[in-house]
Formats: C-alpha cells, sequence, structure tokens
C-alpha cells in the first residue's frame, strides 16, 4: 500500500506517466497534473473537454493501461471565493520634505471565480493496477455548467452522471438519459451545492399536553 | 456445476412430454404480427414485498414479459453526504453504520482507510486482526441473509430465511458483546476500533466459526439440486462479462461473470495478504451462480476466519499518540475503497484543512451494480426480474444514501 | 363515582363465578379479544428498522406469539402499519397513501428514532422530521434501530390499548365515530419541499413557547 499506483506487473500509471501518453497520443490534447498534498498522494489529472472523451477512451484501449473500470463519478462544488491578502507596495507619499517613497501594507481583494468539478476514479480490471484520477472543470457555475458525458465510455458513470446533475447541477452533454435520479422531477434546487438553502420549516411541536403552555394546560388553568 | 448439465436434460425430457400434449410446446406465446398485445405500464414499488426496501422499477410489459425497465430512486435518500460535511470526520462514522445496514463493520472499515490514508495513520497490527474477523462475519451474515432473501423471493417461503436468521443472530450476539450494538456497531475508529475484544470474546468467536461449517452444509444440502431453485435460476438474467465490465459491476455479482477481481486480493489492504483464501468465480453470470458465489464466499470467509482468530496477536487495539477526535487534515484528498460484501465500497474525501470535510462521497456498490438491472431483466418475465433484483443484492440505504 | 364502584363489583363476581366454573364475559371483550390477537401487520420496510422487524419475525423473537406474524403485502389486508425507518420527503406522499388505502380499524406503530422525529438524519435536506405530521401514530418506539424486545413491547402496548377501546359510549374507538377521517390528504411535491408540510388536523402547532429567548 506504500505507492498504490504502480502495480506489481510495473506499468507505471502515475499522473505524469498518464499525462505522458495522452499528449502523445490524443493529438491537441490538454492535460494538466492536480497535485494533491495529502500522504495518499493521489495526483489527478485535469483534462479539456473537447478531448475528454477522446482521452477516456484512448485511456480505455490502450494496451498497457487498459483503464476499464470507471469506479467512483462525483461532482464537486467550489464556489467563488474572495481572498484578502495583505501586500506590501512601495507608494510615493508626500512628507514634510516633499515626496518620498514608503512601505505602505495594503488589503488587497481577488475574487477566484467558482466553478463544478466531476472526478473520475479509474482501475484496470484486467491488469489490477489505479486509481487513475481525472477532472473536469466547468467553466462557471452558473450558464457554463456543462461537462462532456463520459458514459459512452464507460457504463457504470450512467447513474453517477446522473446523480451529479441531480445534486450539483453539472449538465453532462451526450449523456443518453439525463434526468434527476434522487430528488423528486419538479425540484428546482441543487442541494450539495456549498450554498443550497434547505427550505425553512416551522417547526411545529406536537401538542401533546405536557409541556408548560400547552393547549391542556392552559384549559386546566383556566378551570 | 454439474447440477446444470442434469437439469438441462431433464428440461428436454419435460419438453418432450409436453409436445406430446400440447402439441408445438411452450414458447408459442410470443407476440406477431396477427396477436398484437398491448403494451402495459406497471409501476413494481416503493412498497413491494419484493423490492428489498422502497425501490421502485417502472416495467412496461408485453403480456408477461419486460419490454423496458427504469429503475426510480430516491426513495431513502437521506443526505448522508450532505450531514457528513457539516459535520467532523468523526462524527460520520455511525452515519456510515446506516449506509449498508446489513454490514455496519465494514461500512466503518471502507471509511476509516479513506480517512487513514487522507492523514497518513498507521493501524496496530492486532487492531488488523480484528478488523478482518468482524468484517468477515459480516460477510457471512450478510451472504446468508441475502440467499435467505433470495430464496423467499423465488417462493420458499419462511423456511431458508428463518435459517438463515437462526445463524446471524447468533453473530449479531457477538457484535453486541464487542461494540454494544446488534446492528450499529460503530465499532471502528481511525488507526484502532473502538474496544479491545476480551480472550473470552475470541473463545467464544473460534467456538461458533466452527460450528459455521455445518450451518452452510445444511444450508445447501437444503437447496442444492432442488429441481425448483435450479429452473428458476440457471440461465435467468445473464450478466455478460464485458458488460459487467464496462457497468463498474463489482463484487459477488462480478465474479459470478467470471471476471477475477477482488479487491482483497487486489488491493491487499489490511492484511489480506497474510491469509490463504480463494477467489470463486463463476462462469454463466446468471441469478444460479450468483447464488453460488455467495455459498461459496462463506465457505471462504470461515477460511479466513480461522487463520485470523489462530494467529490474532496481543498488543495495544489503538496507538495512544493517534488522534481521533479533532482530525484536521491537510488540504489534499484519497479516496480508499474495500471489498464490502456488496462489491467496491469506497470513500472519497476532499480536505480544505478544516475540521469537516470539504468533500464526503461514497461509492455506493449496490446502485452501481444496479446499472444493468435493465439489460438483464429484458425479455424476462416478472417473477425472473424479481429474482434477477433479489441476486444483485441491494440495500436501499445504500443505494440512495 | 356510582358506576366505578359497580365496575369493580361486576368484575369481583365474575372472578368469583370463574371459580366455580362459570365464564361471563362482553360483547366489547370477546370482540376486543380477537382484535388484538390478529393485528396483521402490512409488509412494509423504509430502511434499517425493518431488518430488525424481520428479525422480530424470525424464529428467536417470534412474533407469532402475539398473533402477528401474518404480513399482508398489500394494505387492504392490513390492520397495523410500522413505520420501520426513515421517512423521506419523496417516500412521504406513498406513506400516507398506504394509510389511507387501509380499511379501519387500523392502527400505526412509528418505528425507531427516523420515523418518530427524523433521528439522525433530522438535519437532511430530504427528511420528514416525523410521520405524525401527516398521520396519527397510537405508539411510537425509540431507538435507532430499536431492538426487537422494543419493538414486542411496543406491540404488546398496542395490544393493551386497542383491549381497552370501547365499543360505544362517547369514548369509543376512533374508528366508530363517523366524524373522524379515515384519511388523511397526500401532501405534494413542491419545488423546494413537500406542500404542505404538515397536516394541522394531526399535528397541531404548538401554541407560543412561554420560554422567551433573552436578547
Amino acid at each position: 500500500m506504500s505507492s498504490p499506483s504502480i502495480d506489481p506487473v510495473g506499468v507505471d500509471v502515475s499522473a505524469e506517466a498518464i499525462r505522458a501518453a495522452l499528449v502523445k497520443g490524443v493529438p491537441g490534447c490538454e492535460a494538466t497534473v492536480v497535485e494533491n498534498g495529502s500522504p495518499s498522494a493521489q495526483h489527478s489529472l485535469l483534462l479539456d473537454h473537447e478531448h475528454a472523451v477522446e482521452a477516456a477512451t484512448f485511456l480505455r484501449d490502450h494496451a498497457e493501461f487498459r483503464l476499464d473500470f470507471c469506479s467512483n463519478v462525483t461532482g464537486v462544488d467550489w464556489p467563488d471565493k474572495e481572498v484578502t491578502e495583505k501586500v506590501k507596495v512601495t507608494k510615493v507619499v508626500d512628507g514634510p520634505d516633499g515626496p518620498k517613497e514608503q512601505q505602505v501594507e495594503e488589503t488587497r481583494k481577488t475574487l477566484i471565480p467558482g466553478y463544478l468539478e466531476t472526478v473520475y476514479h479509474l482501475f484496470s480490471m484486467e491488469k489490477k493496477h489505479g486509481p487513475v484520477i481525472l477532472r473536469l472543470r466547468t467553466a462557471n457555475r452558473g450558464e457554463g455548467n456543462h461537462l462532456p458525458s463520459l458514459t459512452p465510455v464507460w457504463r457504470s458513470a450512467e447513474f453517477q452522471e446522473r446523480e451529479a446533475f441531480d445534486l450539483f447541477g453539472i449538465v453532462f452533454d451526450g449523456h443518453p438519459d439525463l434526468r434527476r435520479i434522487l430528488m423528486w422531477e419538479d425540484f428546482t434546487d441543487h442541494p450539495m451545492r456549498k450554498d443550497y438553502v434547505p427550505p425553512e420549516e416551522d417547526e411545529p411541536v406536537m401538542d401533546d399536553g405536557c409541556a408548560p403552555g400547552s393547549s391542556a394546560e392552559q384549559g386546566a388553568a383556566g378551570q | 456445476m454439474s447440477g446444470k448439465s442434469m437439469m438441462e436434460e431433464s428440461a428436454i425430457g419435460l419438453d418432450e412430454q409436453m409436445g406430446a400434449t400440447y402439441g408445438a410446446g411452450r414458447h408459442t406465446l410470443k407476440p406477431d404480427a396477427e396477436h398484437e398485445s398491448q403494451i402495459l405500464e406497471v409501476a413494481i414499488g416503493p412498497q413491494h414485498p419484493s423490492t428489498h426496501g422502497v425501490f421502485r422499477m417502472d416495467v412496461q410489459l408485453d403480456g408477461e414479459r419486460v419490454v423496458r425497465l427504469k429503475p426510480v430512486f430516491g426513495y431513502l435518500h437521506r443526505n448522508h453526504e450532505k450531514i457528513a460535511e457539516n459535520a467532523a470526520y468523526l462524527a460520520a462514522i455511525p452515519y456510515t453504520d446506516r449506509l449498508d445496514y446489513l454490514c455496519s463493520m465494514t461500512n466503518n472499515w471502507g471509511y476509516v482507510l479513506a480517512v487513514e490514508k487522507l492523514v497518513g495513520i498507521a493501524v496496530p497490527e492486532r487492531t488488523e486482526y480484528i478488523r478482518v474477523i468482524m468484517a468477515e462475519l459480516t460477510r457471512f451474515q450478510n451472504h446468508s441473509a441475502l440467499v435467505g432473501f433470495l430464496l423467499q423471493d423465488m417462493g420458499a417461503s419462511g423456511t431458508p430465511l428463518m435459517y438463515a436468521f437462526r445463524e446471524r443472530e447468533k453473530i449479531l450476539d457477538l457484535f453486541e458483546a464487542v461494540s454494544g450494538a446488534r446492528m450499529m456497531c460503530n465499532y471502528l475508529r481511525f488507526g484502532g476500533v473502538r474496544v479491545d475484544c476480551t480472550p473470552e470474546w475470541l473463545e467464544e468467536t473460534r467456538q461458533l466459526v466452527g460450528r459455521l461449517p455445518r450451518f452452510v452444509d445444511e444450508f445447501e444440502r437444503l437447496l442444492r439440486g432442488n429441481e425448483i431453485l435450479m429452473a428458476r435460476t440457471q440461465g435467468v438474467g445473464v450478466l455478460p462479462r464485458e458488460l459487467a465490465v464496462s457497468a463498474g459491476v463489482t463484487g459477488p455479482m462480478l465474479r459470478a461473470s467470471g471476471v477475477n477481481y477482488d479487491i482483497r486480493k487486489v488491493d491487499r489492504y489490511g492484511i489480506y495478504d497474510r491469509f490463504k483464501f480463494r477467489v470463486p468465480l463463476g462462469e454463466h453470470g446468471d441469478v444460479y451462480d450468483r447464488y453460488m458465489m455467495r455459498v461459496l464466499e462463506m465457505r471462504e470467509s470461515i477460511a479466513i476466519l480461522e487463520q485470523a482468530l489462530k494467529e490474532i496477536p496481543d498488543g495495544p487495539v489503538q496507538d495512544p499518540k493517534t488522534k481521533v477526535r479533532g482530525l484536521r487534515p491537510k488540504v489534499g484528498e484519497a479516496y480508499g475503497r474495500i471489498e464490502s460484501p456488496k462489491g467496491e465500497l469506497g470513500f472519497y474525501l476532499i480536505s480544505d484543512g478544516t475540521m469537516n470535510p470539504y468533500r464526503y462521497r461514497v461509492r455506493p456498490p449496490c446502485l452501481i451494480n444496479l446499472t444493468i438491472l435493465e439489460d438483464m431483466c429484458l425479455g424476462l418475465s416478472v417473477a425472473d426480474v424479481v429474482v434477477t433484483l433479489g441476486s444483485v443484492d441491494i440495500v436501499m440505504g445504500e443505494v440512495d444514501r | 363515582m356510582g358506576s366505578e364502584v359497580m365496575e369493580q363489583e361486576l368484575k369481583d363476581l365474575k372472578v368469583e363465578l370463574s371459580k366455580h366454573g362459570i365464564f361471563t364475559t362482553t360483547l366489547e371483550e370477546v370482540y376486543n379479544w380477537g382484535r388484538k390477537n390478529s393485528v396483521w401487520p402490512l409488509t412494509f420496510g423504509l430502511a434499517c428498522c425493518a431488518i430488525e422487524m424481520i428479525a422480530t419475525s424470525m424464529a428467536r423473537y417470534d412474533i407469532a406469539r402475539f398473533g402477528a406474524e401474518v404480513f399482508r403485502p398489500s394494505p387492504r389486508q392490513a390492520d397495523l402499519m410500522i413505520v420501520a425507518g426513515t421517512v423521506t420527503k419523496k417516500m412521504a406522499p406513498q406513506v400516507v397513501r398506504l394509510y389511507n388505502q387501509m380499511p379501519e380499524p387500523k392502527y400505526v406503530i412509528a418505528m425507531g428514532a427516523c420515523a418518530i422525529s427524523g433521528g439522525p438524519f433530522r438535519d437532511g435536506y430530504n427528511v420528514l422530521k416525523g410521520i405524525d405530521r401527516y398521520i396519527p401514530v397510537d405508539v411510537h418506539i425509540p431507538g435507532c434501530p430499536p431492538r426487537p424486545e422494543a419493538l414486542l413491547h411496543a406491540f404488546i402496548t398496542l395490544q393493551k390499548k386497542i383491549d381497552a377501546q370501547q365499543l360505544r359510549g362517547a369514548g369509543r374507538a376512533r374508528h366508530l365515530k363517523a366524524e373522524t377521517p379515515s384519511e388523511y390528504p397526500v401532501p405534494d411535491f413542491g419545488s423546494h419541499d413537500l406542500e404542505p408540510t404538515h397536516n394541522d388536523e394531526v399535528f397541531p402547532p404548538r401554541p407560543e413557547s412561554p420560554f422567551k429567548v433573552l436578547p
């Protein structure tokens, strides 16, 4: 378990090796390695939308990788983030001795636009190695919530992509049957998003006559 | 599977007999242009005795045969992932119990394994053995309950389920003795288990494990070679190998289709590489193979249990330096998976450096095993759909989470 | 006061007569005795508690001792609905509909923390915070899940309740009063939540709490 990405046969399925093979095998494919800082060291590959299906097919049919088993598909929500940082800036300040350069601390706010992400965990049943992790990111969390569907490549993505559509609102282009899967059809929200607000419920408490101030007690007091 | 060829022979004999009486035989009811039949839409579930919980299938029927089947989920969607994302890492363990409520111990293990990967926690030797013992006891009771339910679906009302639950209760007694709860054990912790097993408990477990092979024998003797069982299961709900791999089917169902993929062997998580056990494989991928897979896996579980109970060392069950409460993993992510009795149970965690997971995802084996339910059921009769669904082994707590 | 003394005297007389081999009874007693010992539950499992419900009907706990082993798959043939498990918002309309389809007299046991209040899943966006928001519940069993013994205890409690039901008079059982409803409105799926979120008839809002939150 020390290095899960290298299989006993010796095929290197680390993110870097997969990236190299993808760039060579799928012309025009842009793949970036996303580092993972945790001790698990499961690094992943960020793919571009246009070549995602092609790259996935390539990985599935590659003689050495044979990533025929797409185990886990999930959505992740990354809302807009405002980062406040303090930066030291040199400014020309008017002093009593005339203009002078001075170090001034300034707070700068930068808005990092949010996006939705899908993560695919791939394994190989034939070669028994993995995981290889693919990521796809949408342009934004509003209208640009479209991603290519990988269901035509791996059938196992069918229900899991529907779930990501239902709970995160990611629209998968090319999915054969994209409907809500867990919530009912008329439901309008995407509850797994970080900014989802559950319906406010007036918390009625059962009037069992035991609590002080309940109807039974008031009746008793009136007699 | 020698029983199969026997059955085929007898089926031919039966056909000839029937042919003498009914002329063309049994298969003349196929719809043709002259006898046009109406398509009937039926919703099986969510309240139906054979859907194993609140599962619903929207079925289109041509006569008695299924021409379309769409599963409908969400009737037990109780927001496990959202709740876990708003809670501390430790607080999610009791919720994992309620995922697949027949096997809480393996669910605990899947989650604990993912967190151990995320944080980098080492597990003491004795704990590894205890985990294996718990997981295999869980697997045994899950499979025995499943076989009972499956046979109940086929009309063997009562008896097999009674037998299965008799044995299950004994295993639940062991769980209760060690964890305090029959079903929701909440027993595993990051880098350990909650409390150590006493020597008396281990002795009792040894005695029970010694009796288990007799139970499996009895169970098998009760049904092996039963003509009704074979007629109802052989050649029904066939899942071809390629489709099983593409659809991400895992667990006994995948192995029934002949794919040798057991995560205990592939990942060798825990200490499974120390035990000698075989991975049973089917050849036809039908309901009968799936049924036999469970029976054979029960035997392998007993073999693992015997070895683990013999070799279990003394020692601590938890490193006191391991932080269990108030865990704050570094920014990063981890995917941990185990071979649960249903298939690959995976947990995907993203940490943003705070007390609660930023993303908490359960990879449910049951939901993904249902992807190909329609493919298996097309052309079958309604009664066979019930049996096919039973052989998938679903628990709605895990399908909908 | 007079009638109570008379009732006690009648009871004593009955006991005295039975010592001499003479047994007397009333129609109400026979009727309730018959009903309480043949309560047929609906085969209706929602979640984890359903497994404990099945365990209760198996050999070790054996609910057949109380005449309730006849689980009926159809609500039309059932007397008792054991709401065993989490009721989600997606499932709640179906549960109410099943209750409506059961013939009177009918009883409901809310089994487990989820069926009572949402239990551990109360914070979920799709979880109903207790089935008594839509249908009347006779017996609640706490526990997650309750042990089979707890279900048996709830069942015996229900039997006692049935045994004490009167057939006539102002205090007669619910199902014998023409004006009490036998069916309750089924909630609709809204765009965010169920509509309505509860039924005021069975779950009246509590009068304003006497506990004030100090600023």
